[in-house]
């Protein structure tokens, strides 16, 4: 491997924002033919790393190299004509527009007169999509598709070029096992190929099956580069961190109070039926299943934002009908949502007055906000979250993608629910900020809160629950405690392999 | 897959439905309360609402292009009113009244340079400083009627030309000269919107704007050419009104806007850029016009038409959502 050119060569980058020095001094090597994983906490500067090569951001200093000719990218464009793709951690899709025309995407194939070619281009994406063995057709509106196909879309953005080198920044964070199967095969295809391969992702499960190398950035410094087959987890934590990891189940036990929240038969049009559980207080509940299996849904039925067909919720013993995120807030039910862009920030308001935002009545002094306990509050989770941000003036559009989720969460810690429910707490979060987000879970349970966590990461369900509801599209199939749960029983239960409901 | 062409049939189909409601309640609602003797549905009657349509219609069309684009233009009633007074007042001129008939075509030209011109002006503002359209199309508006009350004051500009107004007036298998230019402006503009990489680029911008630029689209110019386009399309729009009636008030054109963007509301456009349909608009174009002329069939005034179309306007909007909601399940916003 030494002797060949490298496909990609970075050499002391660096990019400051406004109060941020995002990158110092970065280099990178990315050969042809290999799997470079990109690695760090939140915030560390792998997206901004990215941008850079992929030609969205311009470089403060240092140099890129393409098989070692010095280049300037000056546009994703340009960057894409070179041989450099990048697909992005956040979609980046217009949804009115059919798969191919986003594929395609500022590069529509032309005849005579600014026509489009629609021959060639559903004739070419359908030559993506077969590769990528997907379940829907080149003429499919985007906006109909789940978050998980839309992301296969991105995916196959990078299959339209002949590709020197392709950069995922997170793609696997809303896939299922099985697109995940998928993606893999494509990138081993790419590999074949002799395209070298950026990787970035916080699931160590990930970097081992599937990357060569794996380089380390820390707080926008360089901290070195690893062979994968020669380290382990606790070495790359180690240099992402500067610490280790305690990644052993959740042992720690305490007293379960009474039934804050029972949910019986409940139903919702075709996205679940029958479904029923109950959670106490000082207990956390985690829901386990494939993306699609009607967990989300779940939640936001409880959250007052669907309309159940059937069934009843019951808070604390008395039977409630939630109208609206407002009655639900009212009575004490908090949702964390999935789509932290879509549901959970504004991204155009700065980070304090996005966590303060749904208690902003109450913070009043006299009859204006208060703004010394809006930054208390601010200051409080910030610590204990570890948000990275220059301070709570910074936009929250311009955090780095894990920051954002903390501050979402953030926002309903702070409300002091009943009952909090959140859904993929830790998707895109790094390994040392997850298992804080985790500690945090099983502390407030310990105080007395009614916690349910949704999560497609077994890891993720066995560490924080006490109880394990398994569900398969729209049907709860089983429910364990923590005492006799196992992996091979969890993942048979979601495949709804098992039989009828425990 | 199968149910969301149909729902898109629908929604496109909407409009063609409700004029066909219009069209049978104002022939029933003539028979009793009508204050002329003919019926409504009368051909020739038909036939004069689709060259009235025409002027604000045209404009509409343009006006669709910006909207899926996310943009607006709110300039277009002055662009209208200025380059009639450049097609009437350059006729005029010592020079062109030496070329005798040959002016027309040359005064037309003048009055279409002026629309892409005056175009070209809040498309490069609105590019190069990256203001909102909205405010930029509102400066400009307020700049452009500034300067039609520049040129002749509070007098109208007039000039009529006889070879004009015969081809105004004249019709051509029963359409009138104008209804062509509606009909023939609304078929390129579908083209260019549904064939060509320009149009899909619209939408695309319209619909994802960081996209689009992650895409490498470029956004500025791409909005230069479509400001471009719809300056063209209002010269246009004065070019065929004014050939016939030879005098511009400086208050002509007024409110042109906001009937264009009515027009295209109805049609289905979204205000906030990346859907609607061309073909829709001419729908909204029709609709509004035979409301009003069906309003007056029956009596009504002004003012009351007006009413009506608002409200219509606001009951089209809910019943959009309503009908974009899913069914019961569907989140709750
Ligand atoms: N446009 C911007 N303006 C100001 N600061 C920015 C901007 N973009 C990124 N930053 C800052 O640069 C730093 C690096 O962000 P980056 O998105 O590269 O992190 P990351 O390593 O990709 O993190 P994550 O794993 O959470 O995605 C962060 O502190 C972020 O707040
Ligand atoms: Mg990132």
């Amino acid at each position: 491997m030494t002797d060949q050119t490298p496909a990609l060569r970075l050499e002391g980058i660096v990019k400051t924002f406004p109060g941020v020095r995002a990158l110092d001094g970065v280099s990178l090597t990315v050969m042809p033919g290999e799997v470079h994983a990109l690695m760090g906490e939140n915030g560390a500067g792998k997206s901004t790393l990215m941008k850079v090569l992929g030609g969205i951001l311009a470089p403060n200093e240092g140099q890129i190299f393409i098989e070692e000719q010095p280049t300037v990218m000056s546009s994703p464009m340009n960057a894409k004509a070179k041989g450099v793709v990048f697909i992005h951690q956040e979609l980046s899709l217009a949804d009115e527009l059919t798969v191919a025309e986003n594929i395609f995407l500022g590069e529509l194939p032309k005849k005579s007169f600014g026509r489009v070619d629609w021959q060639r281009l559903y004739d070419e994406t359908d030559a993506i999509l077969k590769t990528l063995n997907v379940g829907f057709a080149a003429r499919t509106r985007v906006g109909d598709l789940s978050i998980a196909n839309q992301q296969m879309v991105e995916i196959a953005r990078a299959l339209t070029v002949e590709p020197r080198a392709v950069i995922f920044d997170e793609p696997t964070a809303s896939l299922t096992d099985a697109e995940k199967v998928v993606l893999f095969e494509v990138i081993a295809d790419l590999q074949s190929r002799g395209v070298g391969v950026i990787y970035i992702s916080h699931r160590m499960e990930e970097i081992f099956k599937i990357t060569d190398r794996i380089s380390v950035l820390r707080d926008g410094q360089y901290r070195g580069t690893l062979n994968t087959a020669e380290t382990n987890e606790e070495e790359v934590t180690q240099l992402m961190i500067g610490r280790t990891l305690d990644l052993s189940r959740n042992e720690s036990t305490h007293e379960l109070g009474e039934v804050a929240l029972e949910v019986r038969g409940l139903s919702c049009g075709g996205l679940f039926e029958d479904v029923s559980f109950s959670v106490r207080r000082g207990e956390v509940v985690g829901f386990y299943g494939l993306v699609g299996a009607g967990r989300t849904e779940i939640a936001e039925t409880l959250f007052g934002l669907r309309e159940p067909s059937a069934g009843t919720i019951h808070l604390a013993g008395e039977e409630v009908s939630i109208h609206s995120p407002a009655d639900a807030i009212k009575r004490g039910i908090s949702l964390v949502p999935e789509d932290r862009k879509g549901q959970g920030l504004i991204l155009g308001m700065n980070c304090r007055d996005n966590m303060t935002l749904p208690q902003v009545s109450d913070l009043t002094a006299g009859p204006f906000v208060s703004d010394g306990a809006e930054v208390a509050i601010f200051d409080q989770y910030r610590d204990k979250l570890d948000i990275r941000t220059p301070g709570w003036r910074q936009l929250v559009g311009n955090l780095s993608g894990g920051n954002q989720q903390k501050i979402v969460i953030g926002k309903w810690l702070s409300m002091r629910p009943e009952v909090l429910i959140v859904d993929e707490p830790t998707r895109g979060i790094d390994v040392g900020s997850k298992s804080e987000i985790h500690n945090l879970i099983r502390e407030l349970a310990a105080q007395g809160y009614a916690v349910i966590v949704i999560s497609s990461e077994m890891p993720e369900v066995l560490h924080v629950s006490d109880r394990i509801v398994a569900m398969f599209s729209g049907r709860v199939m089983r429910e364990f405690t923590a005492e006799e749960v196992t992996e091979d029983s969890l993942i048979q239960a979601i495949s709804g392999l098992t039989g009828k409901t425990a | 897959m199968k149910n969301e062409t149909r729902a898109n049939l629908i929604k496109q189909g909407a409009i063609w439905a409700f004029i066909l409601v219009e069209l049978a309640f104002f022939s029933i609602a003539g028979e009793f309360l009508s204050v002329t003797e003919t019926a409504f549905m009368d051909f020739d009657n038909m036939l004069l609402l689709l060259k009235q349509s025409a002027p604000i219609g045209i404009i509409a069309l343009g006006m669709t292009i910006i909207m899926i684009n996310g943009n607006i233009d709110l300039s277009v009633g002055a662009t209208f009113a200025l380059a009639a007074i450049v097609l009437l007042d350059s006729m005029t001129w010592p020079f062109m009244q030496t070329l005798g008939n040959w002016a027309i075509p040359l005064a037309w030209l003048f009055a279409l340079a002026t629309g892409v011109v005056l175009g070209a002006i809040s498309g490069l503002i609105v590019w190069k400083t990256g203001v909102d359209a909205f405010i930029v199309t509102l400066g400009s508006m307020l700049g452009y009627r500034g300067l039609v009350f520049m040129y002749n004051g509070e007098q109208p500009t007039s000039h009529l030309n006889w070879t004009l107004v015969d081809f105004a007036e004249a019709q051509f298998l029963g359409l009138h000269t104008a209804t062509w230019f509606l009909l023939g402006a609304a078929i390129l503009l579908w083209l260019l919107m549904t064939r060509t990489v320009h149009g899909r680029n619209a939408y695309a911008i319209g619909n994802n704007r960081d996209a689009a630029v992650n895409a490498g689209i470029r956004v500025g110019p791409h909005f230069l050419w479509n400001f471009m386009l719809i300056g063209f399309l209002a010269a246009l729009s004065a070019v065929v009104f004014y050939s016939e009636s030879g005098s511009v008030n400086p208050n002509d054109g007024m409110l042109y806007e906001l009937w264009a963007i009515t027009a295209v509301v109805l049609g289905g456009t979204k205000l906030s850029g990346g859907y609607g349909s061309i073909i829709s608009t001419l729908g909204g174009v029709i609709a509004i016009q035979l409301l009003r002329k069906g309003l007056g069939h029956i009596g009504a005034d002004t003012e009351t038409v007006n009413l009506v179309i608002g409200l219509i306007l606001i009951a089209v909007l809910f019943l959009d959502r309503q009908l974009n909601r899913k069914g019961k399940e569907e989140l709750r916003t």
